[in-house]
Order: structure tokens, then C-alpha cells, then sequence
């Protein structure tokens, strides 16, 4: 497949001139491979012939730290996960747990849980869209405009749990604490806004000819990959797979609520970063309706601080801004920590596609590419 | 009104003849233009200066930041500080760089960059050489400023360099005949090289007006010329990192700058000359007009780095030669036939 491209794309090659390869090593410090991926890259001139992914520069052997912490106390570990997706992370993680141990959680509290994490949805996809036009070379303005948004988005977070990175705001069983009587408002206030900002984002970039002719066609990823590959989230549905576990395996309180599944059509870099905008629009759609229905009621069911659930083991799975997200839990029915967590990682997943979207097209294209896929490395490395 | 309109010039005549009561007329000369070129000189490092903060202050502003505020009134004094900063930092050559042509990279850069000015009319007869050629002198001294940076990318010994250089090449090879080209339609119609004469034959109506086309292909190939956005893949920062000084640190690293700012404030100044009458307008003296138009211009370079991102390269090489050389040839053939004898009787003849 690989081979075909080059035949038809590398006029070096055909000419038959004696070109010499050379190898490039793109990270792990770059400007834009959003934190410490490397990418070896053998070129022909510009073209990429191979690209090799190489990761762990922030491998922190997340999964075997929770083998020595509580079941509480790993709450706060999944925080430094995928950072621009802290809530959605303590969701999955404290979800499995809830599975494994039975328990039901408080109506309101799974209320504001769902207004947690499609907030965080939203932050996550403005950062993303503010980085990727910034890895196709803007000077950072649509970044700015998408980080001014995300900055509201931090205020609130930060009015319910004092932190603006690292929330640990989920609880086995509930939320760490209530929100306040002046949150609702204020969230409202920014809901109103917020459309009107990201036609603002979008007027910088869907219609801007630049960014089409950079972004469209190219990093094409088929329904058929991307499902071979298991990738999922806005990556998946730009390619046409309607897949969003919301809708599919639905879990929490998302069967209440009235929301599209945005798809698209070609799977090309465009389409990616335009799945995500039309994402943050139903965002804002699921959060309205969440805060319509928000009924009073206690956050949390009176819990332990350890916990020390039956033998067994649970999958949590849950749609995470960037692709189907889960905890994989072991317990021994002993312990106060668990036997074994692992992860589910979307971002580490779509990493896989990237050799086979990049070989045959420019250095540039590369860039523009892995932005789109969206990785964090807090999440790849673990 | 007259004294201030041309008041560098009296002053340099002034001196001139002071220097020649006792100095033979050759050493005279020589000592004006050293003395004006220096004066020139201190004048575009301060206007580099200014043209840094005025740029990371407008994009600041695009952006809904404050951009530099914290040395001097408005941040004004940030550009000074940097450079001095860079004047005091350790100047590193790369243990397996070719050193004699990476030193020489940037003096290139930098010089050709400032030979472009010598034949800019800043006002009437403020011009260091108002040379016969003029517009080609500038076109072709810019241009020569790539080998600078094949230069500094090829010695570096670095594959980011050597891919920024190679891109500096790839796109003066393409952009070069589309610029000379835009502005072959206002040499037809001034009849002459010379800057001055081109100014001069613009106190009617602007070159903009008859040349619409002809300015567009100068801007967009002017902006590739000088690596600013949506053309800067040659130093590409999200891609190859800086490029060809990815290796170069200190004042060599300063000096690349300068020599960019120079450019573009070249490239805008050009603009000015051949499309908006030059320094001539009424009321302000004519340096001042000068310098308005070509800062507006320079605005709009700014205001065009804030929008939009970065072309990729094989894109710009093919907008290049399948969109704006049939376009600038076109621009030649419209503005021959309206200079043909014939279509000046028809319009003549309509007319009456």
C-alpha cells in the first residue's frame, strides 16, 4: 500500500535521480508534538517515506502507582492522565470502581457529572482546535481566542473544586463537594456566550482558504482503518463511523438528553478538527438541558474513605473528548488498592494510525496531522 | 516650508560645501556618503526596533493580549532590551559546522538586505545613489540574499537547516519571476528603471490605479520574497523549528532578524515607490509621507501574519507558477495594449 503511494507521488523516484534519504528526528523536543512524542522520519526531500513513532519520555508507570495507592487515593493520579481531560478521567476511573462495587450513585450528583464532563469536552476540543491551526503555522490567534474561552471554562471549574488543572473532583459514590449558589448563573451567562465565540473561532478557520487547502484531502483516515485500528471519538466520526458511546452504549443519564452524533465524511484533517467544533455546539446543547432538569438532593452517598471492594474485576467505558476512554480495575477482595488498573488510552491508540497517514506526503503534513489526531502525552506515556 | 521639506538634504549640501573649503572634492564625497550612510544605517535599527514591538503589540492586540508593557512607556523599550540581551549571549558555532560560511551567512543576509535601500527616494533627491537602474538594482540585490540563507542552512551541519534552505531556495526560484514580472507593467508605463523618475511619474494618479493587478502579484510575491506568513515555510517554526538559524544564537541570531525586518520593510517600501506615489502627498513633508505608506503597508503584513496560517510548500511553488505568472503576464500584455498608439486614438476618439 505504503509502496503504491511513493510510486505515485515521488517524481524523485521516478526519475530515476540518485537521491540519498535522510532521517529526520522530529522530538521529543519540538515545538508541536504537544509535549515529548518522537517521530523518526525518513525523507526524500520533503516527502515522507517512513515515520516511526517513538514514545515513553513521560511514562510514569501510572497503572503499576495505582497498585500502591487506595482506591481514593487514585482519584487524584488520574488527574495527571490526559490533562486537558481530568474530570472525563475521574469519571472513568471512579466509574469502574462504582461497578465493581454496586453502588448507586445520587441523581444530582450524576448531573453535575455530566455537566463536568462535557465541559471538559469542550475545553479539551478548544485547546485542540486552537493547536492544531497553531501547528499549521497561525501566529497563535485562533489559539488564543479558543484559550480565552477555555480560561471561563477553568473559572468554573475552579468555583467547584479549587483547581484549575487537576479537579480530583469526583468521589466513589458522588462529587468531592456541591457547587455553589452563584455557579449556575455564571455558567448560564458563559452557555449564552459561548456559541457567538466559536463562530467567532470558526470564522478564523472553517471558511479560511489556508487552512482548506492545508487541511482538506490530506491525513485521509478510511472508515475501514479507523475501525481496524479501534480508534474512536471525534477521529472515528470524522471518518464517517457514526460511533459515540453516548449514544450506543449509553451510561450514566446521556439517554435523557437530546443530542446529535456529529459525523464526517472524508476523514481528512478538516473534517477532524470540524467534528470537534460541531461537538462543542451539542456540548453546550447537553449541558442546557442538564441544568433544566438538575433536580436538589445530596452529592455523595456516605462512603468510607477506604474502600475494599468484593474479588472481581470491572471495564468502565465512557466517551471522552477524545475517544472511548476506560478504567480496567482487579480487585482481590483483600486490599484497600486495587490488583491491577489499566487504562484504556485513546489518544495512545490513534497514535497507531499516524505512520500510515503521513507516508507519502510532506513534512509539513506530518505537523498538521498529528495535531489533528489530537494526542496528549500525559495519556500516551502514562 | 521648503527647509523642512527638504531639510536632510540642505543639511548634507551644508556640510558638503563646508568640507569642501578645505578637503579636495574626492574625500569630500567619500566622507558624505560614509557619513550618510551611517546616519542611514542607526536610522533602520531603530526602525527594525520599532517595527518588532509595533508588530508584537498589533498581534498582541489582535489577539485580546497586552503584548510587551513592562520595559518602558508601552513596552516600547522591549526591542532594546532584546537586543541587548542577544549582544550579551554566548555566541556558539556548532562543533561540526563549515565555520567560515556560517559566519558569512548572515553578513550576507544583512547587507543585502540593507543595499536595497540605496537606491529607496525617501523624498526628492533623498536617495543615497539614484542609480539609472534602479528598481532592477533592488529586485536583484534581494534576491541575492538567498544564498545567505543557503548558506546558513547548508553550513549549520543541522537537517532542519538544510530542509529551511533548501525551502529559501525552492521558493526565491519561484517567486522571484512573478515579482519581476508585476513590475515590469509600471516600468512600461513610466518608461524608465530609475526610482525617481517612477516616483515622479506618479504626481497624477497613483501606479495602484492603472497596475491594480500588477500591485496584488507584487504584494503576494513580496510577501513570499521576504518569508513573512502565509509563506514563511522557509523558517516554519511548528515544522522545522526556525529553519536555516535553527544553529545560530546571539548577535548572529539578531542579525537574522534585522535582516528580515529589513526586508519586509524593503519589500513594503517598494510597494510604495512603484504603486503609491512614493513619498509624494500633500501638506507633510515628503519623508513622513514616505514612511506612513510604507508603515501602512507594513500594517498590513502584520495584519496579515495575525490571520492566516502557513501555505505548505509544494502549494505555494504551484500558486506560484500555475496562478500568478499567467497573471503577471497577462498584467503585461493588458497594460501593452493600452499603450499601443491605436488604443490611445480609440479612447481619444470615443472621448470626443
Amino acid at each position: 500500500m505504503s509502496e503504491l503511494i511513493l510510486a505515485s507521488k515521488n517524481s524523485a523516484l521516478d526519475a530515476k535521480i540518485d537521491t540519498e534519504r535522510i532521517t529526520l528526528n522530529v522530538g521529543p523536543q519540538h515545538p508541536s508534538t504537544h509535549g515529548v512524542l518522537r517521530v523518526i522520519l525518513t525523507l526524500d526531500g520533503e516527502i515522507v517515506i517512513d515515520a516511526e513513532v517513538v514514545l515513553g519520555y513521560l511514562h510514569r508507570g501510572f497503572e503499576k502507582l495505582c497498585e500502591e495507592g487506595t482506591y481514593t487515593q487514585n482519584i487524584s493520579l488520574t488527574d495527571r492522565l490526559d490533562y486537558f481531560n481530568s474530570m472525563n478521567n475521574n469519571w472513568a476511573y471512579v466509574k469502574a470502581v462504582e461497578m465493581m462495587m454496586d453502588i448507586e450513585v445520587p441523581e444530582r450528583a450524576e448531573y453535575l457529572r455530566v455537566i463536568m464532563s462535557e465541559l471538559q469536552r469542550i475545553v479539551s476540543h478548544l485547546a485542540c482546535t486552537g493547536f492544531f491551526v497553531s501547528d499549521l503555522g497561525a501566529a497563535h490567534t485562533p489559539l488564543l481566542y479558543a484559550f480565552r474561552e477555555r480560561e471561563e471554562i477553568l473559572d468554573l471549574f475552579e468555583m467547584v473544586c479549587g483547581a484549575r488543572m487537576t479537579y480530583n473532583y469526583f468521589r466513589i459514590g458522588g462529587l468531592a463537594n456541591d457547587i455553589h449558589d452563584g455557579w449556575i448563573p455564571r455558567l448560564k451567562a458563559f452557555l449564552q456566550r459561548l456559541p457567538s465565540k466559536i463562530d467567532e473561532l470558526e470564522a478564523l478557520i472553517t471558511g479560511n482558504e489556508v487552512i482548506l487547502a492545508r487541511a482538506k484531502g490530506v491525513g485521509v483516515l478510511s472508515p475501514e482503518m479507523a475501525i481496524s485500528f479501534s480508534t474512536a471519538g471525534p477521529v472515528i466520526r470524522a471518518s464517517g463511523v457514526p460511533f459515540d458511546l453516548r449514544r450506543d452504549v449509553p451510561y450514566s443519564l446521556y439517554p435523557r438528553f437530546d443530542f446529535k452524533v456529529i459525523t464526517g465524511k472524508n476523514g481528512d484533517i478538516f473534517d477532524r478538527y470540524y467534528v470537534r467544533v460541531q461537538e462543542m455546539r451539542e456540548s453546550i446543547r447537553i449541558i442546557e438541558q442538564a441544568l433544566e432538569q438538575l433536580p436538589d438532593g445530596p452529592i455523595r452517598i456516605p462512603f468510607p474513605l477506604n474502600v475494599r471492594p468484593p474479588a472481581g474485576e470491572a471495564l468502565s467505558r465512557i466517551e471522552g473528548p477524545k475517544g472511548e476512554m476506560g478504567f480496567y480495575i482487579v480487585s482481590d477482595g483483600t486490599s484497600i488498592s486495587p490488583y491491577r488498573v489499566h487504562q484504556r488510552p485513546p489518544c495512545f491508540i490513534h497514535l497507531g494510525v499516524l505512520r500510515d497517514l503521513v507516508i507519502g506526503w510532506k513534512v509539513a503534513d506530518v505537523i498538521a496531522t498529528l495535531a489533528s489526531l489530537d494526542p496528549i502525552m500525559g495519556e500516551v506515556d502514562r | 516650508m521648503e527647509v523642512i521639506n527638504n531639510i536632510f538634504v540642505i543639511i548634507r549640501d551644508v556640510i558638503a560645501v563646508m568640507l569642501g573649503f578645505f578637503l579636495p572634492p574626492t574625500l569630500v564625497e567619500a566622507i558624505i556618503a560614509v557619513l550618510v550612510i551611517s546616519v542611514f544605517l542607526g536610522f533602520m535599527t531603530v526602525n527594525v526596533m520599532m517595527q518588532v514591538w509595533a508588530e508584537r503589540k498589533t498581534i498582541a492586540y489582535m489577539q485580546d493580549r497586552f503584548g510587551p508593557n513592562r520595559v518602558g512607556p508601552f513596552g516600547l523599550m522591549q526591542s532594546v532590551a532584546d537586543a541587548v540581551k542577544l549582544l550579551t549571549k554566548e555566541d556558539i558555532i556548532p562543533t561540526h559546522a563549515d565555520k567560515w560560511v556560517f559566519r558569512l551567512g548572515p553578513i550576507i543576509v544583512v547587507s543585502t538586505a540593507l543595499m536595497v535601500y540605496g537606491v529607496m527616494p525617501f523624498g526628492d533627491g533623498m536617495v543615497i545613489a539614484d542609480l539609472n537602474i534602479g528598481i532592477l538594482f533592488a529586485i536583484s540585490i534581494a534576491s541575492i540574499g538567498t544564498i545567505g540563507f543557503l548558506m546558513s542552512g547548508w553550513s549549520s551541519n543541522n537537517k532542519y537547516a538544510l530542509l529551511g534552505a533548501m525551502r529559501a531556495v525552492a521558493q526565491m526560484v519561484s517567486y522571484e519571476i512573478p515579482l519581476v514580472l508585476s513590475i515590469i507593467g509600471v516600468v512600461m508605463l513610466v518608461g524608465s528603471l530609475q526610482m525617481s523618475e517612477i516616483v515622479k511619474a506618479q504626481s497624477g494618479l497613483w501606479f495602484v490605479i492603472w497596475q491594480p493587478l500588477g500591485f496584488v502579484i507584487f504584494f503576494i510575491a513580496g510577501l513570499a520574497e521576504i518569508n513573512r506568513t502565509p509563506f514563511d515555510m522557509v523558517e516554519a517554526d511548528s515544522e522545522i523549528v526556525a529553519g536555516y538559524f535553527i544553529e545560530y544564537s546571539g548577535m548572529r541570531f539578531a542579525v537574522f532578524y534585522l535582516a528580515e525586518y529589513m526586508s519586509a520593510f524593503a519589500s513594503a517600501a517598494i510597494a510604495v515607490t512603484l504603486f503609491f506615489g512614493g513619498w509624494q502627498g500633500p501638506l507633510l513633508p515628503p519623508y513622513i509621507w514616505f514612511l506612513l505608506k510604507v508603515w501602512l503597508i507594513f500594517f498590513v503584513m502584520i495584519w496579515i501574519r495575525a490571520t492566516l496560517p502557513r501555505v505548505r510548500v509544494d502549494q505555494l511553488m504551484g500558486f506560484a507558477w500555475k496562478v500568478l505568472i499567467p497573471l503577471a503576464l497577462l498584467n503585461i500584455f493588458l497594460t501593452g495594449a493600452i499603450l499601443q498608439p491605436w488604443y490611445q486614438g480609440l479612447v481619444q476618439g470615443l472621448a470626443k
